[in-house]
């Protein structure tokens, strides 16, 4: 099926099985690959991205039903001329990574998290990630970060 | 941004933005997916595998069974074990994909090729294998038992046993003699590491240069080199690894697995690129797991408190095959079973079994947090037994008092680095106002309070720096402990460091330049490191063990050395003076006396690359390398303080608060450290609450998926408070230990011992881990489960 949609601003196209996830239509044939695959069962958040707007784990949606939505990856985020999206750039003020797997999704996700309540408490953003896993920092450093992006900390 | 200050990881722009690159996100024209067909049976007898159907499916290139595979000839060897621990340990032999028997659930029996990653998958289910089921080992507990077997031509499912006890009779004569006496009775259970990323490899052949290229999610590109040469036939000097962006290792990615030699075999074979990635799910099965031992340690007193004697029995779950280092991971706890005690008389038996599970190996800290938290639990026991505080029960017994020593050799035969126990815990304990908790403690429990506190301590001592090469022979671990880098003084002032570690998320590339920076007096980023790629950075034995700097890194140190050494002749012969003239200082040489005439050793790489003017005999380039093996090992340290709230009414524990004192030695990227201790804590923190394995009857694991494993989320965790104390390593140039074990070698006792003092009231003494809301309930309720 052929499935047209909005990313990062550029009109794309695809031809898919109905059944192809939104996140492998993102990984597999758009070659968008800083969205990744942590899970089978939408438990990790790694490849949240968002779609008009808002953040949403890709692997919940089959990529048909994105037919004519906006989706903006990592990829989308930083500006044309390189500059880091805040929430990034906080991030690696804060080392809310190490190996960087999970970073992508932690960052749409929190990025998402502050346009709905751009002042959150500490305990707000531990709940507005709860759906985001990371092994590596602990979350401390991650929570800092988004504070920090707030203006925070 | 020099040692010892935060600087901000290189590593981090591509990170952050998606450009990193993680082994499926690389692809090459023409490649075939693996699927693989794996037993739903943890023990059964392979009757015929059919793949006729699969292969009638669009997209699908080829099947094969195990038989298939091994009629053709592409076995040189069984998968390695590398720590074969005694000369008669049994190990039967493992090869990618089971012919006749299966031996845990996922366990391998056939595998597909197609020409996409979901092909793949629905070829995979279409592939009918007839299996006779045989009865399972379904847990350690059965395997010791010893009444059913996991390999059914085995008479016995103990592999092996292994023995460290330097003077048994000291040992009988510290009991014998004891006032007191405390036995601990532990479950290390089964963890399922669970990196990030899951693990995948792209194995892609060159047909007519016979040259094979594999990318893997891996924290061992060069061993997996050296052993697929070993394991497949196929020429090491034509084998290029390469482990690009890895999200993650824990152990977990330091194997050598079916499907890394199945990708290497048949893409040779087929002439075709062939890759595979896990789902989570298949990782429970595909990857090694953790832990899995039954602990008995004894402790013997006199009547002030001061340990005598200890003596320790394990029951080490292996699964159903030896991986890499299976059965080596209880070795390399046994050391640390004193802890940081001054503890004169020890001995240390340990039993392997093999179950129809899951192989075990390496989990974060591998035989380190479990042997800490043997002695950690068991000295908080006597502690309770005793009726004195934990904290001065462990000041009685430190090493040296608790006071600054180097070079103090254990019972456990090994010498510790070096060590200052006391101000450790003085501050640990001052920062967590140790004091007041106790007293809010004491409050809540006389007010009878439906939360109640409890207070756990610990103070760890780890093993890192693996290793001294001989040590290492000496456990018959066939591997070296040395690591290799190259200093290079390019032509235009620029530096590269080629460094044999090979980093999965460690930050590397910031701290390497770091050393470089100071060494050389330049700009950290004007330093490249080359890692991970085995055809840069030809000679190395890679990250695990808490290595990479107390080896790695010191490595780069003296080849940094050498580099200024040889800059030393060239400026001297610059200066016309003598080498013994040449004053060295933050980059500059200048000749004694006359510090205006001055050269940066940045300025000298042009003139060693011309080679027009160089001292007679020297040779051209500006560029050192060095193989270091460490002359011991190093011990890092710390005291955690965990504060656990206990809900009485539903038996949940929330942890309140997290303080870690920490002493790695001289620190290179205090940032770096902190987030590795950050990290560490959280993972015995799921330990001690939440994960484990957990296996039916039959020997099926009911929870491989993130629905039911459960890895801590953000909601689980407190702030971490940390700071450090620093005692300077004798074991290496730097000063420096290790620390991305650190945390977990100290968290899961630290919870648990909390656990089980804010039960205490009501008779707990122990208890299992994970500590979930139904044991700790049960537990106030008087039942054991």
């Amino acid at each position: 099926m052929k499935v047209d949609l909005t990313v990062n601003g550029s009109a794309m196209s695809a031809d898919v099985e109905p059944r192809t996830l939104l996140v492998h239509l993102i990984r597999d044939d758009l070659d968008l690959t800083g969205t990744n695959v942590g899970c089978d069962t939408s438990s990790c958040g790694a490849c949240t991205v968002h779609v008009n707007g808002e953040s949403v784990k890709s692997c919940t949606m089959f990529a048909v039903q994105a037919q004519g939505l906006e989706i903006t990856t990592i990829e989308g985020m930083a500006a044309d001329d390189g500059t880091l999206h805040p929430m990034q750039e906080a991030f690696r003020q804060c080392h809310g990574l190490q190996c960087g797997y999970c970073t992508p999704g932690m960052v749409m996700a929190a990025t998402s998290l502050l346009k709905q309540n751009p002042s959150p408490s500490e305990a707000e953003v531990r709940e507005g990630l709860e759906g985001n896993l990371c092994r590596c920092t602990g979350y401390h450093n991650i929570v800092k970060s988004v504070m920090s992006a707030a203006g925070g900390a | 941004m020099t040692i010892g200050t935060p600087m901000l990881r290189k590593e981090d722009p591509k990170l952050l933005t998606g450009e990193g690159k993680f082994v499926d996100d690389i692809h090459v024209s023409g490649e075939l997916w693996m699927g693989m067909v794996r037993s739903p049976m943890a023990h059964a007898k392979i009757l015929s595998v059919d793949v006729s159907e699969a292969l009638k499916m669009p997209g699908v290139h080829s099947a094969y069974s195990g038989a298939d595979l091994n009629g053709m000839g592409l076995w040189a060897a069984p998968l390695p074990c590398a720590w074969p621990v005694t000369e008669d340990m049994v190990n039967p032999p493992h090869f990618p994909v089971a012919a006749e028997y299966a031996r845990h659930v996922g366990e391998i029996v056939a595998v597909v090729l197609a020409d996409s990653r979901y092909g793949a998958a629905d070829a995979a289910e279409a592939v009918i294998v007839d299996f006779e089921q045989l009865p399972a080992v379904a847990s350690l507990d059965e395997a010791v038992a010893d009444s059913k077997m996991a390999h059914s031509d085995l008479s016995t499912n103990k592999a092996y046993h292994w023995a460290l006890e330097p003077d048994n009779a000291a040992v009988e004569a510290a009991f014998a003699n004891a006032a007191h006496t405390v036995t601990g009775n532990f479950v290390q259970q089964r963890m399922i590491p669970a990196a990030m990323e899951p693990r995948g490899v792209l194995a892609v052949p060159s047909p007519h240069g016979g040259e094979l290229t594999l990318y893997s999610a891996s924290q061992v590109p060069h061993l997996l080199k050296v052993l697929i040469a070993a394991t497949t036939g196929l020429p090491e000097n034509k084998l290029r690894v390469i482990a690009p962006a890895v999200g993650g290792g824990f152990g977990a990615k330091l194997n050598v697995n079916p499907d890394e030699l199945l990708a290497a075999t048949l893409s040779n074979k087929l002439a075709k690129p062939v890759r595979w990635t896990e789902t989570r799910s298949e990782a429970a099965f595909s990857t090694h797991q953790g832990r899995g031992q039954n602990q008995r340690i004894e402790l013997a007193a006199d009547a002030d408190g001061k340990v005598t004697g200890c003596r320790v029995h394990l029951d080490a779950d292996m699964g159903a095959y030896m991986m890499l280092i299976t059965p080596g991971v209880p070795l390399l706890g046994s050391f640390l079973y004193t802890g940081v005690y001054d503890i004169p008389a020890f001995g240390f038996t340990c039993d392997g079994h093999f179950t129809n599970l899951t192989p075990t190996d390496a989990y974060r800290g591998a035989g380190r947090p479990e042997a800490s938290y043997a002695i950690e639990r068991a000295m908080d026991m006597l502690a309770a037994e005793m009726g004195m505080d934990p904290a001065e029960l462990r000041r009685r017994n430190y090493i040296a008092g608790g006071d600054h020593f180097e070079n103090f050799t254990v019972s456990s035969t090994l010498a510790f680095d070096s060590g200052h126990y006391g101000p450790n815990l003085d501050k640990a304990l001052e920062m967590a106002d140790y004091d007041g908790l106790r007293a809010e403690q004491k409050k809540r429990r006389d007010a009878g309070d439906a939360k109640q506190l409890g207070i756990g301590m610990v103070t760890y001592v780890e093993i890192c720096g693996l290793a001294p090469s001989r040590a290492l022979g000496g456990l018959n671990f066939n591997s070296g402990g040395w690591e290799h880098a190259t200093v290079r003084m390019l032509p235009t002032g620029k530096v590269e460091v080629v460094s044999g570690s090979t980093p999965h998320g460690q930050g590397h590339e910031t701290s390497w330049s770091q050393i470089i920076a100071t060494k050389f007096g330049m700009d950290p980023n004007d330093v490249e490191v080359l890692h991970s790629d085995t055809a840069l950075s030809p000679l190395g034995l890679d990250t695990y063990g808490s290595r990479s700097l107390s080896v790695g890194g010191v490595a780069i140190a003296m080849a940094a050395d050498k580099v200024i050494e040889k800059a030393r002749l060239m400026a001297a012969h610059m200066f016309e003076a003598a080498p013994g003239d040449v004053e060295y200082e933050n980059g500059s040489f200048s000749v004694k006396g006359t510090p205006a005439k001055s050269v940066h050793i940045a300025e000298l790489g042009f003139g060693a690359f011309l080679a027009h003017d160089l001292p007679d005999g020297m040779e051209p380039n500006l560029q050192e390398q060095v193989s270091f093996d460490p002359p011991n090992f190093a011990f890092p340290f710390g005291t955690h303080v965990a504060v656990v709230e206990i809900d009485e009414g539903t038996g949940n524990v929330e942890l309140l608060d997290y303080i870690a004192v920490d002493d790695c030695g001289n620190q290179v990227n205090p940032l770096i450290v902190e987030g590795q201790v950050h990290g560490g804590i959280v993972q015995g923190v799921g330990q001690a609450l939440f994960e484990a394995a957990a296996y039916d009857e039959d020997g099926n694991c009911q929870n491989p998926s993130f629905l039911d494993y459960l890895v801590p989320s953000p909601m689980e965790m407190p702030n971490i408070k940390t700071d450090y104390t620093y005692t300077p390593s004798t074991s290496n140039i730097l000063g420096v230990k290790g620390v991305g074990e650190a945390g977990t070698i100290g968290s899961a006792a630290a919870v648990m011992n909390a656990v089980v003092d804010g039960l205490s009231p009501h008779g707990v003494k122990d208890m299992k881990m994970p500590a979930t809301p139904q044991r700790v309930w049960n537990a106030i309720q008087g039942v054991t489960v």
